[in-house]
C-alpha cells in the first residue's frame, strides 16, 4: 500500500478560532478513505484546505510524493487532486456540458476531453439526456452527478468528495453510493467526507472519526461499523 | 412629431456612450462584487491619454492615422491606470468590508481627478480634443453629426467582440465560471486573480473608446468630465441589471433614449413644459432609474440572485 496522500498535523484556524486542532491522516492508492463526523468537526475545512482554497497556520501534506503547503488553489488540480465540493456548487448558469469541459478546464488533449465527456454520461444518462440544459435546473441530486462527474474530468489522481449524500433523496443516496463503488472498482483512489456514517463507512476501506476539530478514532471501515461509540454517536443505537 | 426619429437616434447616440463605459462597472461587479466608482477616471484618463497622442502627433495628419493612433493610445493609459489600481488599491483589500474598498475607489477618483494636473495643468478647463471636420450628413430624413459616426462603428463593434469573447473563448467561459463561483472555478484550474486583472482591462479598454468618442463628439476633454458620465454610466448599468454585460448596453440605451425624448417631448405635455429641455434630462435619466428599481429591483436583465456580503 503506497500513501497518495500524507497528511501531518494540519492545523487550520479562522481568524482566532482553530477548526482543525492537528490531524494526521493517510489516503492510499486505489482505496476509498472517509473522513466522519458531525457538523463542525471540521472534515469540510480539511477538503477546503487540501485544495488550496484556505491555508493551513501548521503542519504538512503530501500528495504524490509532493508538498502541498504554498501551491495555490487554481494549481492543485493541476496535480491531479480534484474536488467535488460541498453543496455541489455547480455553475448554475453554464449548461452541463460546459460544466463538464470546466472541469477539463486546464487539459488540451481535445479527443480526450470528448471521451471522457461521453463517459461522465455513460455514469450519468440523466447527465447526457440533458446536456444543453443550464445546470441549475436539475434536482439536487442531478446536481450532485454533475459536480461528480465535473470532478472527474481532470482525470484525478485523487478525487475528493464533500457529503455526496447531502440533501438527497433515499433513492438518489444509493445511485450516488453504487457510483463511488464503480468508481473504486475502475481504480480510482477516493477521500470521502460523509455524516451518513453508515452509507460511507460501508464502502470505505479506511475511515478516521472527527469530533470538533479532532480525530479521534481510526480503522477500517467495517472495524468503525463495528465500534460501539461509532455506533452510538454516529449510527443512532443505543 | 416629425422630429421623433431625430429624437431617437441621438438618444441612442447618447446611449451607446452610457453603455460603453456601464460595461467597466457591470464586468468589475460581475466577478468581485465591488463598484469600482473610480471607473469614471478611468474614462477620464482615457480622453487624456488619447489627446495626448494626438498633441504628439505632427500638425496637419489626417484623422485617418490620428483616430487610430489616440485610441490606441486613450486604451493603453486607461487599462494600465486600472490594472495599476486593482493591483495596488483593490486587491489588497479583498476580503476586507464592503465599505473599505468603496472608499478607496472615491479616492482614487480624487487622486486621478488630481494627477492630471501634473500633466495638464489646465485641465479643468476644456481642452480643445479634434473633432471630423465636415457638415452633419442627412440619412432618412436624420441628422448625424460626422463625429458621432465613430461611435455608431464602435460601440456594436465592441459589444460584438465582448459577446464573442465571454461566449466563446476559454478565457471567456473562464470569466463566466468565476463570476459564478470564484471558490469553484480555482477548483476547476481557472487563475481567478488573472480574471479579475481581466475585468478591469477590458472595462478600462472600453472606457477608453467611450472616452475618444466622447472627445470627438464634444470636441473637448477636461478632468471632470468622468464625474457626471460615470454616473450615468453606473445608472445604465444598475438600471439594465448590474453584472450582466448585455444589461449594461441596454440600460445605457435606454437611459440615452428617456434623456434624448425627455429633452425633446416634456414640455409638450401639457402641464409639463416647466420640466422640459436639456436642463431636466439628468432628472428624467434618474426618475427612469428610480421607477426601474421599483419594479425590477434586480434591473432589466439582471436575475434576482441572493446578496453575497
Amino acid at each position: 500500500m503506497t500513501a497518495l496522500l500524507e497528511v501531518k498535523d494540519l492545523r487550520v484556524a479562522y481568524g482566532k478560532i482553530e477548526a482543525v486542532k492537528g490531524i494526521s491522516f493517510t489516503v492510499n492508492q486505489g482505496e476509498v478513505t472517509t473522513l466522519i463526523g458531525t457538523n463542525g468537526a471540521g472534515k469540510t475545512t480539511t477538503l477546503r484546505t487540501l485544495s488550496g482554497l484556505l491555508k493551513p497556520t501548521g503542519g504538512t501534506v503530501t500528495f504524490d510524493g509532493q508538498p502541498l503547503g504554498t501551491v495555490p488553489a487554481h494549481k492543485i488540480v493541476s496535480l491531479g487532486l480534484a474536488h467535488s465540493p460541498e453543496g455541489r456548487h455547480i455553475f448554475p448558469r453554464m449548461t452541463i456540458e460546459e460544466n463538464l469541459l470546466l472541469g477539463a478546464f486546464l487539459r488540451k488533449d481535445t479527443a480526450g476531453i470528448a471521451e471522457d465527456v461521453e463517459r461522465a454520461y455513460t455514469l450519468f444518462p440523466i447527465l447526457g439526456e440533458r446536456r444543453k440544459q443550464a445546470a441549475g435546473t436539475l434536482s439536487g441530486g442531478e446536481q450532485q452527478m454533475l459536480a461528480m462527474g465535473r470532478a472527474l474530468m481532470s482525470r484525478p489522481k485523487l478525487l475528493m468528495l464533500d457529503e455526496p449524500s447531502m440533501g438527497l433523496s433515499p433513492l438518489m443516496m444509493q445511485k450516488i453510493m453504487a457510483t463511488i463503488v464503480e468508481l473504486k472498482a475502475a481504480g480510482t483512489t477516493i477521500l470521502l467526507v460523509e455524516q451518513n456514517a453508515q452509507a460511507a463507512l460501508s464502502l470505505s476501506d479506511q475511515g478516521y472519526v472527527m469530533e470538533t476539530g479532532r480525530i479521534v478514532l481510526t480503522g477500517t471501515g467495517r472495524d468503525l461499523l463495528g465500534n460501539d461509540s461509532v455506533r452510538k454517536a454516529y449510527l443512532g443505537e443505543d | 412629431m416629425h422630429e421623433l426619429p431625430q429624437q431617437l437616434a441621438n438618444g441612442l447616440i447618447l446611449g451607446a456612450l452610457y453603455g460603453l463605459v456601464a460595461i467597466g462597472y457591470t464586468m468589475v461587479y460581475g466577478i468581485v462584487q465591488l463598484i469600482n466608482f473610480a471607473h469614471g477616471e478611468i474614462f477620464m484618463v482615457g480622453g487624456f491619454g488619447a489627446l495626448t497622442a494626438f498633441l504628439a502627433l505632427p500638425g496637419g495628419t489626417s484623422l485617418w492615422i490620428a483616430i487610430p493612433l489616440m485610441l490606441l493610445a486613450g486604451i493603453l493609459v486607461s487599462t494600465l491606470v486600472a490594472v495599476g489600481a486593482e493591483r495596488f488599491a483593490y486587491r489588497p483589500l479583498r476580503g476586507a468590508p464592503r465599505l473599505a474598498p468603496l472608499i478607496t475607489a472615491i479616492g482614487l477618483s480624487i487622486v486621478l481627478q488630481q494627477l492630471v494636473f501634473s500633466f495638464y495643468p489646465d485641465a479643468k478647463k476644456a481642452r480643445v480634443f479634434p473633432k471630423i471636420p465636415g457638415d452633419p450628413f442627412e440619412l432618412a430624413g436624420i441628422t448625424i453629426q460626422r463625429s458621432d459616426i465613430f461611435l455608431i462603428i464602435a460601440a456594436p463593434l465592441c459589444m460584438m467582440i465582448l459577446g464573442w469573447f465571454v461566449a466563446k473563448t476559454r478565457s471567456g467561459r473562464a470569466m463566466q465560471a468565476t463570476s459564478q463561483d470564484p471558490d469553484t472555478a480555482k477548483l476547476m484550474g481557472i487563475d481567478t486573480d488573472r480574471i479579475i486583472v481581466m475585468a478591469f482591462a477590458i472595462g478600462a479598454a472600453f472606457a477608453a473608446v467611450a472616452a475618444v468618442a466622447y472627445g470627438l463628439r464634444t470636441g473637448q476633454v477636461d478632468s471632470r468630465m468622468g464625474i457626471l458620465l460615470g454616473l450615468k454610466a453606473f445608472t445604465a448599468a444598475v438600471l439594465g441589471g448590474i453584472g450582466n454585460i448585455y444589461g449594461a448596453m441596454l440600460g445605457g440605451l435606454a437611459l440615452g433614449l428617456t434623456e434624448g425624448l425627455a429633452t425633446g417631448y416634456i414640455q409638450h405635455v401639457p402641464g409639463m413644459d416647466l420640466f422640459g429641455g436639456a436642463a431636466w434630462k439628468d432628472v428624467w435619466a434618474f426618475v427612469l432609474l428610480i421607477v426601474v428599481l421599483l419594479v425590477r429591483p434586480q434591473g432589466l436583465l439582471g436575475e434576482r440572485v441572493a446578496d453575497r456580503a
